[in-house]
């Protein structure tokens, strides 16, 4: 067997991949084997680093280096560099915005400094696709533990005392709903992972499954332990292609080992798991519309209760918990209750996966104590807003979720806090909003979106949240009145109270959160009938201010539709009737002479 | 029982433990409007999809409204049932739903007895603050129903019926949000579907998203035809039901008027199915002492048990579910098609006229008759044996539109010589009806000795599946019975894997009978409203001088003139089918005719 001395980590995870990370680990290991390393230095495709912003990340082990932005043709630099010489690259290493320093290590990057990576803990570290890497950092031990040394009545305790809460948003103690499960009688029980990961933006789900599928494996069989259910049921999108792949690895592997099927570690319980594809539908996260597609029904909600603790999947009790909730259990068994409750706030314990995104310098993939607040996520971590702008709402929880202000920035981020700000967990999305977006596109983007995404099935969803969008359309469209403000409110809040289901009941809560913190912008709509962020394309029209064109005709050539003429040297006019609007003009101006109104 | 006290709008009110809180706020008098909720008592079932959240009540304690139809009482519960936050959310909820309806009240046949417009009216909905797009969808229109989704609320009742009690399958939600609406698989046609046709689900649409085929215009014109003799057929249950439409009790027998109201409508013959229920006695009977004669002779290839064939929905069941077993079912046709044939053949050349310029009207419990009706086998050189069905909604709407004042009408009597029937025939319109009628005949056939008590109690009843032995002089003939097409499948699945205990099994599509078929008043699941039809039924079954079909003089008579022997080649020729399998037909998908 070789024995290696040195590791070069690659990204695997989607985005990376997308900006060819598959060529570099080719062209790695060609450039190992080329300087004859290849007994010494093995190439490892990790699961997601994280640090989206800047991939494809390749990371040195075990010097810890860490470069950025790499390209397929790097990969011969790199190790001739880095490995045969000794010297490190220094045009592919982080450099802090700030300072302008090169950073080496990983350690040292704000994006890292500041998480604690718990249910992240071996993405981009272990290699998804063997499971000797998972087992070297104490995989599985925590089953063997649980197993073998604990009751399952111990093992709920443990869970319950470590205060985790469910990582899909609801926040449902994790630990009562096992023993909820528990206890139910029943000659057949399920566990199901919730993998069908659907905010817009959201990709924590998906990169545990692609950089860590052996945690999840673990955790359910764990479960399985706990509850009494001999099978477990993953259903995941059919469009997470790599997470299946490698679940599929997983699980497989998992059985060669013993650490699934019968009588595993010869203690008589025998747990399996199977894949169940979900077609993408946003309300399949919702657990009862889950459990009906999974049964090869139609994906809608049912009232509840009764709950899927009692009657789940094809009617019997059924625990379903999602991804990131169950990459936590492993380590609760193995470290304690007492080590993960010390992290967080009072009621929300552990961390919180987040997935950055918007107007913010470092988009990607983060993990933070509870109670962290947001402004150290989007500022610290984050490295505060793009192309310094100014920063003006950050929505939580995706489209269930609301947006929260300058004045939420200093709010630790807990479950109850959140909801109390008007906003929600979720399951972790984060978009981050600057000065130049209108808050009211902003809900009408959402609205969009549970519009397309609902069932279909409660008449307050399927025609309220239509309704809503129709209204807010009017409204950035320039003919909405103060009249269709109070409309507008009374059906957010009757969609609220009335919707059947977790969808239903939160789809309004963009439209209410953005009416509570910027409704000076709802009133410019409809009193001046103008879009303050210039978003708002039907109440926005762009002019060029004569006395600053030169006529230089760079508007003229780039403008798509010929709505700009003028001669050279003379300034330029704009055709309102042919402008669409889409800014180009104002973008390529280099003499701010386009201005808009 | 374990019972649980909690307090609705201030009222103290115990219940068992499982009860709803509509149920119990009903205990108490307090109405929670519903509109998706429908319960079916007798069935044992519920639609409670919690879909319309217009029951929805203010629980204390708890964060936004519930569903009443859907969540359980608990001890202590504080219910409020009409506070201004129950009462802006259930105006606006339904301004919604009446915003994607289209306001054609005044044309559409539910205008009167719509359950949306009842609700809409007891909100005091003025104005619809939400109005916006609405939905297009196509008219999809089927020789028997006709399905406008753009009426449709999605209270989901159709599909319960024709999923959890028909077990038809053809009906499904499809689609997300906006654009969900109930259809079928692949959203063909209906007449692409499995759909057998039983009208259940027109039954129990609230709206008119579901209608029957309105076939009124064609009856009126054939009246207006000086060359055409138009005759009617009313089948039994539609003397039962016809008289709700026009404010009597529930089970009124109307047979008097309706004969009436039919003359004056300008019917030149009014008969009676009844009479042609006598000949499918006949028909049936004979044919099943044949099959129950090879059979205990030890023949193995005979079908048993005969099924019976009166019900176009049980056969397109058959045909479509479970084509294998399509020998099984007699090849006596439908007393509809009998009289078809016989009015087209005998009473046509009584009369001296061409087949062509004879109008079959059959009245009709029943929207599959309207398919069956048009079936190619059932007419000769393309002109049917029964021209135009229609069912006893569209009778009711006939007298109204004639400006016929119902109540007001004389009693008459059918004509001759197709209006004369027995108690036999009578009672053809119930559950359990047609093989009561046809063990009556069948047993003086074959024991050849006089039947004295001619009510087989054991074979009636509402219970959805039932079975009795009854003595043929020593010879037990096994019998089973079931009304509505999931406990039909029950019986068949027993046929198929061949545990089927039973001679003959009597099947009726729809619950209760033809008195609850799909073209009858709604009963909206109110089964004490099938139990006082049948009863009706009864009643005038033993009113009648005659109880036994072979007894019917004109039967005797027809026999004498024109058929022959029961069974015999001419009989064989008129009266009697053949059977399609259409799991491939259905897998062809056939275009349905456009028109309306």
């Amino acid at each position: 067997m070789a024995q290696y001395t040195n590791y070069i980590l690659v990204c695997g995870g989607t985005g990376c991949r997308a900006s060819q990370s598959e060529k570099i680990i080719g062209n790695l290991k060609a450039a190992v084997e080329k300087n004859g390393l290849q007994k010494n230095v093995q190439v490892i495709r990790t699961g997601c680093f994280g640090f989206c912003e800047k991939g494809p990340v390749v990371k040195m082990i075990p010097d810890n280096t860490f470069y950025v932005q790499v390209q397929p043709g790097d990969a011969d630099e790199l190790v001739k560099e880095h490995l045969v010489k000794g010297r490190k690259v220094e045009r592919l290493l982080y450099v802090n915005p700030e300072t302008n320093e090169q950073i080496l290590d990983s350690k040292h990057i704000d994006f890292y400094k500041k998480q604690l990576r718990v249910a992240l803990r071996n993405c981009g570290f272990i290699n998804p696709e063997n499971i000797d890497e998972y087992i070297a950092r104490d995989g599985y031990v925590a089953l063997g533990k649980a197993i073998t040394e604990m009751t399952p009545e111990e093992v709920i305790k443990e869970i319950m005392d470590s205060g985790l809460r469910g990582r899909g948003g609801g926040g449902f103690p994790t630990g009562l709903k096992w023993q909820i499960t528990r206890k139910v009688q029943a000659s057949q029980k399920y566990v199901v992972c919730n993998a069908d990961e659907g905010d817009p933006g959201a990709f924590m789900d998906r990169s545990i499954l692609e950089g860590d599928p052996h945690s999840i494996v673990e955790a359910m069989a764990i479960n399985g332990y706990c509850t009494g259910a001999n099978k477990g049921l993953v259903y995941i999108r059919a469009e997470y292609p790599l997470a299946v792949e490698r679940l599929m690895i997983a699980i497989k592997q998992a059985k060669e080992y013993g650490l699934l099927g019968d009588n595993i570690f010869g203690s008589g319980f025998s747990f399996d798991i199977e894949i169940r594809y979900g077609a993408g539908a946003f309300v399949c996260g919702e657990e009862t519309a889950l459990i009906h597609s999974m049964e090869g029904l139609r994906g809608e909600a049912t009232v509840k209760p009764p709950f899927p603790s009692e009657q789940g999947y094809k009617g019997y009790p059924t625990n379903v918990n999602n991804v990131e909730t169950y990459a936590n259990i492993p380590v609760i068994l193995l470290k304690g209750a007492k080590w993960f409750s010390s992290i967080g706030t009072e009621k929300s314990k552990g961390t919180k996966v987040f997935a950055l995104a918007g107007k913010v310098n470092n988009v990607g993939l983060i993990e933070v104590p509870m109670g962290t607040t947001l402004r150290e996520v989007i500022f610290g971590i984050g490295g505060g807003i793009k192309d310094g702008k100014k920063f003006k709402a950050v929505q939580t929880g995706g489209p269930s979720g609301g947006c929260l202000t300058e004045k939420h920035l200093d709010l630790p981020i807990d479950y109850d806090n959140l909801l109390a700000a008007g906003s929600m967990m979720g399951s972790g999305g984060m978009i981050v909003m600057d000065e130049n977006d209108c808050m009211v596109a902003m809900a009408k983007f959402y609205l969009d979106f549970t519009v397309e995404e609902s069932c279909g099935k409660c008449a307050p969803c399927r025609i309220g949240n239509k309704r809503l969008h129709e209204i807010l359309q009017k409204i950035t469209s320039g003919n909405g009145t103060e009249d269709d403000l109070d409309r507008l409110r009374n059906l957010a809040m009757v969609i609220k109270d009335t919707a059947l289901c977790g969808l239903g009941q939160t789809s309004p809560n963009p439209v209410l959160s953005t009416m509570d913190n910027f409704y000076d912008e709802y009133l410019a709509h409809v009193h001046d009938h103008r879009c303050p962020s210039h978003q708002c394309r039907e109440l926005t029209q762009y002019y060029i201010n004569p006395e600053k064109c030169k006529g230089c005709t760079l508007c003229a050539r780039v403008c798509p539709v010929h709505a700009i003429t003028g001669d050279r040297k003379v300034p330029h006019v704009i055709d309102l009737q042919v402008c669409i609007r889409c800014g180009t003009c104002m973008d390529k101006c280099k003499f701010d002479a386009v201005y808009v109104h | 029982m374990e019972t649980v006290k909690l307090i609705i709008d201030k009222k103290q009110v115990e219940v068992s433990k499982g009860t709803t809180i509509l149920d119990a706020a009903k205990s108490v008098g307090i109405q929670i409007p519903t509109l998706c909720y429908m319960k079916l008592e007798d069935l044992h079932y519920e639609n409670n999809p919690g879909a319309c959240r217009i029951c929805v009540v203010e629980i204390e304690g708890r964060r936004n409204l519930a569903p009443s139809c859907k969540t359980e009482c608990i001890e202590g519960m504080v219910v409020k049932t009409h506070t201004p936050r129950v009462m802006n959310a259930r105006k606006t909820v339904m301004e919604l739903i009446l915003s994607n309806h289209p306001a054609e009240c005044l044309t559409c046949s539910s205008n009167g007895h719509c359950e949306l417009q009842v609700i809409a009216h007891d909100l005091g909905i003025r104005e619809i603050r939400y109005a916006g797009e609405q939905s297009k969808f196509q008219i999809d229109r089927s020789p028997s129903i006709v399905r406008n989704m753009n009426k449709c609320i999605m209270c989901r009742r159709c599909e319960t019926m024709c999923n959890s009690i028909q077990t038809v399958g053809a009906l499904t939600a499809v689609n997300r949000g906006f654009n969900a609406a109930v259809s079928t698989a692949f959203e063909r046609d209906i007449a692409g579907s499995t759909c057998s046709y039983c009208g259940q689900c027109v039954s129990v649409c609230p709206v008119n998203a579901l209608s029957g085929r309105n076939t009124q215009q064609p009856v009126l014109d054939a009246l207006a035809d000086p060359a055409k003799i138009v005759i009617a057929q009313t089948a039994p249950a539609v003397r039962t039901a016809l008289g709700r439409d026009f404010g009597f009790e529930p089970g009124t027998l109307v047979t008097g008027k309706m004969v009436s109201a039919l003359r004056q409508l300008g019917f030149d013959y009014v008969f009676d199915t009844d009479f042609a229920a006598d000949l499918t006695i006949m028909e049936e009977g004979t044919e099943l002492l044949q099959r129950l004669g090879k059979y205990l002779n030890g023949d193995e290839k005979v079908k048993i048990p005969m099924m019976t064939s009166c019900c176009p929905g049980w056969v397109s069941f058959v045909e479509q579910h479970f084509p294998e077993l399509r020998e099984n079912l007699s090849t006596a046709k439908s007393p509809q098609q009998m009289f078809g044939a016989i009015a087209k053949s005998y009473f046509a050349k009584i009369l001296g006229i061409d087949r062509k310029n004879l109008v079959v009207v059959s009245i009709m419990p029943c929207l599959a008759k309207k398919y069956e009706a048009s079936r190619p086998e059932f007419s000769v050189d393309g002109n049917p044996d029964v021209d135009i069905s229609i069912y006893t909604r569209e009778l009711a709407r006939l007298i109204r539109y004639a400006n016929i004042d119902f109540n007001e009408l004389p009693d008459s009597d059918f004509d001759h010589p197709l209006g004369e029937s027995t108690g036999a025939g009578i009672i053809f319109g119930t559950t359990g009806g047609v093989i009561e009628a046809a063990c009556r005949t069948a047993y003086e056939l074959f024991t050849k000795k006089v039947l004295h008590k001619v009510d087989f109690e054991e074979l009636r009843g509402m219970e959805g599946i039932r079975s009795a032995t009854i003595d043929f002089e020593g010879v037990p003939v096994k019998i089973g019975i079931a009304h509505g097409l999931g406990n039909a499948r029950k019986l068949i699945e027993e046929v198929k894997n061949g545990t089927s205990p039973y001679h003959a099994i009597e099947v009726m599509a729809c619950p209760g009978g033809c008195i609850g078929g799909g073209g009858q008043p709604f009963h909206r699941g109110r089964m004490e409203v099938l139990r006082k039809r049948a009863t009706a039924l009864y009643q005038e079954d033993v009113n009648k001088p005659l109880r036994k079909s072979h007894e019917n003089p004109y039967i005797q008579k027809l026999y004498k003139e024109f058929l022959g022997e029961p069974c015999g080649p001419l009989a064989h020729k008129l009266l009697h089918t053949h059977y399609i399998d259409r799991k491939e037909i259905v897998g062809l998908y056939m275009q349905t005719d456009k028109r309306d």
